[in-house]
């Protein structure tokens, strides 16, 4: 527990990806089995555990702790579970040594419900801090290290020396503690052969038309598909077994039963999975913050099922019954996927239409100035193309529409981390408008690159010498119709938000340029962000 | 006599009537007695300061010759004579030349302890328990939450770090007095010899320490030629807290923040701090030794100061013994 508890710690301070995953590499790599498989899924969210509540840990803890002095603790730490592996002590004479995360588990898990306190309270004694802490994270059920499965995997490809691609393929037909997997990674063993096809297979994806990308292709030799702003999914209905995953192989079933029920064909497809009407039903796609009311749920209600209706657009087809099609071009996929999409629900699938074109310049018309809101560009596809996992350049385009630009004011700046830690980096900006009449800065977004090195320096610079305030790692700074630092910002969408004051929520916000040509006053005004999702919606 | 008659808080801070003098004012006065040389205990301007020799050759390295009129060094546990009160220096193990004050008249004996930790430190002599009728304690980590691991499993954790970043800059904020110093020792004591870098804040103080017969290995400064950037990949670079926020940093490859303080327990501030690899160590007594020392002492009043005074005031409660909070204003809280 020692060493998966210090790997915590060590995940939940360390921003940059990369050393994330070398963390979690060099982790796996010395920690024996079945630990590190059962750390894996604890990270990855795979582990099952029987939950303990937060109340009874507190109880435990009051057995032998004064009430006031946990008040005073609980109030100055502000986490439960911190605070509780921190003001734990043993009872005399009992000396902290170690229990292997597999041995914590297993014990936990065969443990019923009559036990668990006292099962718990013996691990409290015998973990030192940081493993108590570890301990009580996995017991109350939320890690909450800044890790996603899919960084996960990442750190087991480079521990293995192996593709990502291979490690989501296999995931789903292996479970905690991951033995087969380990074994393969480790060299010691072949590869794990799955026993149910209804797992999933990695995706292929497109790299972006770059500058000369196109030059010297013919457009004869490509297929267009619009790109539709939703999630990318994968759905698998094998054997009647059927699973529907995200693109990068997280399982979403739960979240999505009306398009699960409505899967009345068998294989595995490639779609965007997106809200309102197909177009077989003739009725809108509706927009991404729509989609995003029925995403990261365990269960949906039905009045979600009734409000949100989930449909997949059809793009491709991996598995047609039990027979692999990847190898057969676009075209011959295109047929297969077609043939099935139209026996299928109208309400629950449709094909995505091909987008007819006879020149690069027809295209990139078409891709500025889309038919429908929710597109957000163009999709390319080599008509004799194979399915092949993963982002190779050349069979798949994608050809975004341009982005959207405001003109805002910085108003706040964050020290960045790592290489940035000396830097303020991190930028929060704000648009106009009128509050109890008058003229005020509201944020709407923060942006953490875009800008190049000089231009990095200039607004370091800029924060430094116009701070007016501080809040921890936080600067505020000058931002006065007259005075202050306008920065350009580019996003591609834009999303209603409670959670902000100005109501709206910007997608994938970065600072596209500096505009010390601008005074503040001439920034843009929230009532034109406005305008922007009316037009959405 | 009453203990409130021979000590008690006055506006310019601890005051001692009978002998006409302060404990770690906060303000100039006329006769000063300083415990350590940490900068809210030790200020400059007062008339006559009465301190260890080593704290008063902290206080000319930060202040200048002329941080006072004129000064007295105590030797540790020799008594003094000050207005016809008795006053006695006695180690206090925070940092070199710390010491608690034993000041007594009339039969009464109330021990000043100031700042103070009770493990084994390199770089200064051992907290000495010294029997009295109040004990004044500081509180900076007086909440149970802290139980200050063993610092050498500290150093291990940096030198595991350095192990596996070894493209990295390991840059190790540290308090210029004393954190600086021990984080340095204890390195060297780990088998660390590498050279070690340090910000030239901590210069002139690592030079004293090493003239006081303190081994810190071989340190260079933490600069360089404009050209010269991959040098401090894979080295250990000290600097004050403060240096992390700074341009200074700039310097350093890919710079991984390390941050030695008793506060890195508490995972949030390290978070707030953006500090990467937190060490928790600290030259103040954690709980179980703030609780330890009060039982081992055993005064019949407690006085709590600086800190979370409440906590140890109610544990003081639930042990019998009789405590209180003593308001003194003008001490860094976050005194690390």
């Amino acid at each position: 527990m020692k060493a998966f508890a210090e790997l915590l710690d060590r995940l939940v301070l360390t921003p940059q990806r990369n050393a994330k995953i070398r963390l979690l590499a060099d982790y796996f790599r010395s920690a024996p089995d079945p630990d590190r498989g059962y750390a894996l899924a604890a990270i990855a969210g795979t582990l099952s555990l029987a939950t303990v509540k937060p109340a009874m840990i507190r109880d435990l803890l009051l057995e032998r702790m004064d009430e006031v002095l946990f008040r005073y603790s609980y109030d100055y730490v502000g986490d439960l579970a911190e605070t509780v592996s921190l003001v734990w002590e043993p009872p005399e004479g009992v000396v902290p040594d170690d229990i292997p995360l597999g041995d914590a588990i297993d014990k936990l898990q065969t443990t019923g419900r009559a036990h668990v306190r006292r099962v718990v309270r013996d691990m409290l004694d015998r973990l030192d801090t940081p493993a108590r802490f570890a301990l009580l994270k996995l017991v109350t059920g939320g890690l909450r290290i800044g890790v996603s499965a899919k960084l996960a995997k990442q750190a087991l490809a480079e521990m293995g020396g192996k593709d990502v691609t291979e490690i989501e393929t296999l995931w789903h037909g292996l479970a905690p503690p991951y033995l087969p997997l380990f074994r393969w990674l480790t060299g010691e063993a072949e590869r794990p052969v799955l026993s149910t096809p209804a797992v999933f297979h990695s995706v292929m994806l497109a790299t972006p038309v770059g500058e000369g990308d196109l030059d010297g292709l013919d457009p004869k030799d490509f297929a267009a598909e619009w790109k539709w702003d939703g999630i990318r999914v994968q759905l698998a209905n094998i054997g009647g077994t059927k699973r529907l995953y995200s693109r990068s192989g997280d399982e979403i079933s739960g979240a999505f039963p009306d398009v699960l029920e409505a899967a009345d064909f068998s294989g595995i497809i490639d779609g965007e999975l997106l809200v309102g009407g197909t177009a077989r039903t003739n009725r809108a796609t509706r927009t991404f913050s729509d989609l995003q009311q029925r995403l990261n749920r365990k269960t949906v209600s039905r009045k979600m099922l009734d409000e949100y209706p989930a449909f997949i657009r059809a793009y491709d087809v991996l598995f047609s019954d039990e027979v692999d099609v990847r190898g057969e071009n676009f075209l011959a996929r295109r047929a297969l996927l077609s043939e099935l999409v139209a026996s299928a629900s109208p309400q629950h699938f449709d094909l995505s239409p091909l987008v007819p074109f006879s020149s690069w310049e027809e295209l990139d018309q078409l891709r500025s100035d889309p038919p429908d809101p929710v597109i957000e560009g163009i999709m390319l596809k080599r008509l004799d193309s194979p399915y092949t996992a993963g982002r190779a350049k050349g069979p798949w385009f994608k050809w975004k529409r341009a982005p959207f630009n405001v003109d805002a004011v910085l108003m706040y700046a964050q020290r960045g981390h790592g290489k940035r830690s000396s830097y303020y980096s991190d930028f929060t900006f704000g648009v106009w408008t009128e509050i109890d009449g008058k003229e005020t800065l509201v944020p709407v977004g923060k942006a953490y690159f875009g800008f190049t090195d000089a231009e990095l320096e200039i607004l370091d610079r800029f924060v430094r010498d116009n701070t007016t305030e501080r809040f921890g790692p936080v600067r505020a700074v000058r931002a006065e119709p007259a005075f202050g630092f306008v920065v350009e910002v580019a996003f591609e969408g834009l999303n209603r938000s409670t959670r902000h004051k100005s109501g709206v929520a910007m997608r994938f916000p970065r600072i596209a340029r500096l505009r010390q040509d601008k005074l503040p006053h001439e920034a843009d005004r929230l009532e034109t962000l406005q305008a922007m999702i009316e037009r959405k919606s | 006599m009453k203990p409130d008659a021979l000590l008690y808080p006055a506006p310019k801070g601890l005051y001692c009537e009978i002998g006409d003098f302060y404990i770690d004012p906060v303000q100039p006065v006329d006769r000063a007695l300083i415990t350590h040389g940490h900068s809210d205990h030790a200020r400059s301007g007062h008339g006559q300061v009465l301190a260890t020799r080593e704290t008063l050759d902290i206080m000319r390295i930060r202040y200048g010759e002329d941080f006072c009129g004129t000064s007295q060094a105590a030797t540790l546990g020799e008594t003094i004579d000050v207005n016809g009160v008795s006053v006695r220096f006695h180690p206090a193990g925070h940092v070199l030349g710390s010491a608690q004050i034993a000041v007594e008249a009339r039969g009464t004996r109330i021990v000043v302890s100031g700042d103070y930790k009770r493990r084994r430190d390199p770089t200064c002599l051992p907290f000495e328990p010294v029997a009295c009728d109040v004990f004044i304690t500081e509180a900076t980590f007086g909440l149970p939450v802290f139980h200050h691991p063993d610092d050498r499993t500290e150093m291990q954790r940096l030198l595991a770090s350095l192990k596996q970043f070894p493209e990295r800059t390991h840059v190790v904020g540290a308090y210029a007095l004393g954190k600086a110093q021990r984080v340095i020792a204890l390195l060297r004591e780990q088998g660390y010899d590498a050279p070690i870098f340090i910000h030239g804040a901590l210069q002139r103080l690592c030079d004293y320490y090493r003239g006081e017969g303190i081994d810190l290995g071989e340190l260079r400064p933490a600069t360089l030629a404009a050209d010269e950037k991959q040098d401090f990949a894979g080295t250990i670079v000290i600097g004050p807290p403060s240096a992390f926020a700074d341009r200074w940093a700039r310097r350093f490859v890919d710079p991984l923040a390390i941050f030695a303080s008793g506060w890195m327990m508490i995972r949030q501030r390290a978070k707030q701090r953006g500090v990467e690899l937190p060490l928790v160590i600290s030259d103040h007594c954690d709980w179980p030794e703030l609780t330890q020392t009060i039982r081992e002492i055993g005064p019949a009043q407690v006085w709590v100061t600086h800190g979370r005074e409440e906590a140890l005031v109610r544990w003081c409660e639930l042990q019998g013994i009789a405590a209180r909070p003593l308001h003194l204003v003008g001490y860094d809280d976050e005194g690390e």
